[in-house]
């Protein structure tokens, strides 16, 4: 009769998500004012990727403590993060009554070849992306959600705005291309060839897809938004930043307000100092997170 | 003619709501600011969150003007989060919404999103075939007032109601492609426009 987990309603979450900002937060403190803010769920963690980034080592799920008293207090969707391939982790988060797992790239992997299989869990799952093969891995493997990934804890937008540009890219192409050149196209992008036969014919990822990593004010907010993604992670961007309560207000108003640009100039006035921000040449390649992922 | 039909646009699923009115003929609005709201002859409010759409009803008092529309007779259906929004009375919760409907609503009622599920739900008014309903982290109805008709139960839950040219669901008929719900709502669009 009931059926849970299904793709529906796997799905379906996220598609109630969109048009939202999803906050990274880091105590029940934090997690109130995201809420407050008018964020449509919060991701739980132990540190901000900026603080992943700067700390260095080996960045695990967090502290179960930290995911559970975040659940506590807030009444909107709580996220937590897996590290690549750990589906142990995954399994803890799901036993915690988490909404949502990120099988973040934030975090240091745990499987240098594969990624959990995602269709295994009851719970649904969100991943990265930097290009569209990428993504119908991801949603083959069974990610009810998808997010570009941006370079995260940099207060950059730039790498965010790319991946979106060539999912974009990469899904016009398709588009234009007649069926018997399909099969190729999938064998070169190294995605699944029924998604990508459904990408050419429907013109759009089969999931909601958000923007993630570098997002830093209103307007990179608003920026993604006109590049066509349903919403925005703010990782570091607004808990790094001098005035977090306004940032974050502000964001969530970009994120629904993002083709007036009156309105956006006036919530961009006093909102303090952003996050300090990393120009992306100045990152070594091992310091780049946006290339863990196979 | 045309049924022009606003979607609050402010944060949720109301591509989805979009797409369904279309595709039953309609002229569809995004509602973001008051001005939008000029000329509709119904308005939806689609699932998202709860609170997030009550904060940003209240950015230049969008949510006043939706009160002042509804009162005057504009139906209105909300689904899921709409559903909290037209609530009166929401337990546990101090959080803005447009109070329209004399019931009380329990927000996460059947559960985290674990707990989402979709089953087939009787609704008498729509005719003998169930309706797939797809209930996430929903709400539902625990108590209503003598003007508001209940018109599906779920294992004891009320989860769709009318109270005049009020309508709510705490279900997502906007993610299936069984389009009775909303044929449903555009007769009372229509009722209202002939009165």
């Amino acid at each position: 009769m009931a059926e849970i987990a299904s793709w529906k309603v796997k799905t379906g979450l996220a598609e109630m998500l969109k048009g939202g900002v999803i906050m990274d937060v880091t105590t029940p403190e934090q997690a109130k004012i995201a809420e407050e803010a008018g964020a449509c769920a919060v991701m739980a963690l132990e540190r901000v990727p900026s603080d992943i980034r700067a700390a260095g080592g080996v960045a695990r799920m967090a502290d179960p403590t930290i995911v559970q008293q975040i659940m506590d207090v807030v009444t909107i969707p709580v996220m937590a993060k897996a590290r690549i391939g750990h589906f142990v982790e995954a399994q803890i988060l799901e036993s915690l009554g988490a909404d949502y797992i990120d099988e973040s790239e934030v975090l240091t992997p745990a499987d240098d070849m594969y990624h959990i299989n995602k269709h295994e869990f009851k719970v649904p799952f969100v991943c990265g992306c930097r290009n569209l093969g990428e993504a119908l891995r991801r949603i083959g493997e069974g990610a009810a959600m998808i997010r570009t990934k941006g370079e995260p804890g940099t207060g950059n937008v730039v790498e965010a705005v790319r991946h979106m540009r060539t999912v974009m890219s990469e899904i016009r192409q398709l588009q234009t291309m007649p069926k018997e050149e399909l099969m190729t196209a999938a064998k070169n992008m190294g995605a699944p060839y029924d998604l990508v036969l459904l990408v050419a014919e429907q013109g759009k990822l089969p999931v909601v897809n958000f923007a993630a990593g570098g997002i830093a004010t209103p307007a990179d907010a608003a920026l993604m938004m006109q590049l066509g993604v349903d919403g925005i992670f703010v990782g570091s961007g607004i808990f790094k930043s001098g005035n977090p309560k306004a940032r974050a207000k502000a964001i969530v108003i970009a994120a629904t307000h993002y083709k007036d640009a009156k309105i956006l100039a006036e919530i961009s006035k006093d909102l303090g100092e952003p996050m300090v921000g990393i120009e992306i040449s100045t990152l070594a390649a091992g310091e780049r997170m946006q290339e863990r992922g196979w | 003619m045309r049924k022009r039909i606003g979607v609050l646009a402010l944060q949720g699923a109301f591509r989805e709501h979009r797409l369904v009115l279309e595709q039953l003929g309609c002229e569809v609005i995004e509602v973001r600011t008051a001005a939008d709201l000029a000329g509709i002859q119904g308005l939806i409010l689609p699932g998202g969150e709860s609170t997030a759409i009550g904060k940003l009803l209240q950015f230049a008092a969008l949510g006043e003007k939706i009160k002042e529309l509804a009162a005057a007779g504009l139906p209105v259906f909300g689904t899921c989060a709409g559903m909290i929004l037209l609530s009166k009375r929401v337990e546990d919760s101090e959080q803005y919404n447009l109070g329209l409907m004399d019931m009380t609503a329990k927000r996460n009622a059947f559960g985290r999103q674990i707990a989402s599920f979709e089953a087939d739900l009787d609704i008498p008014a729509l005719g003998s075939q169930p309706v797939r309903a797809v209930f996430i982290r929903a709400p539902f109805v625990q108590e209503t007032g003598p003007e508001v008709e209940i018109l599906a139960v779920y294992e004891d839950r009320i989860v769709f109601v009318r109270q005049g040219n009020l309508l709510a669901s705490a279900f997502h008929p906007e993610l299936t492609s069984d389009e009775r719900v909303h044929q449903y709502f555009l007769k009372i669009v229509e009722e209202n426009c002939g009165n």
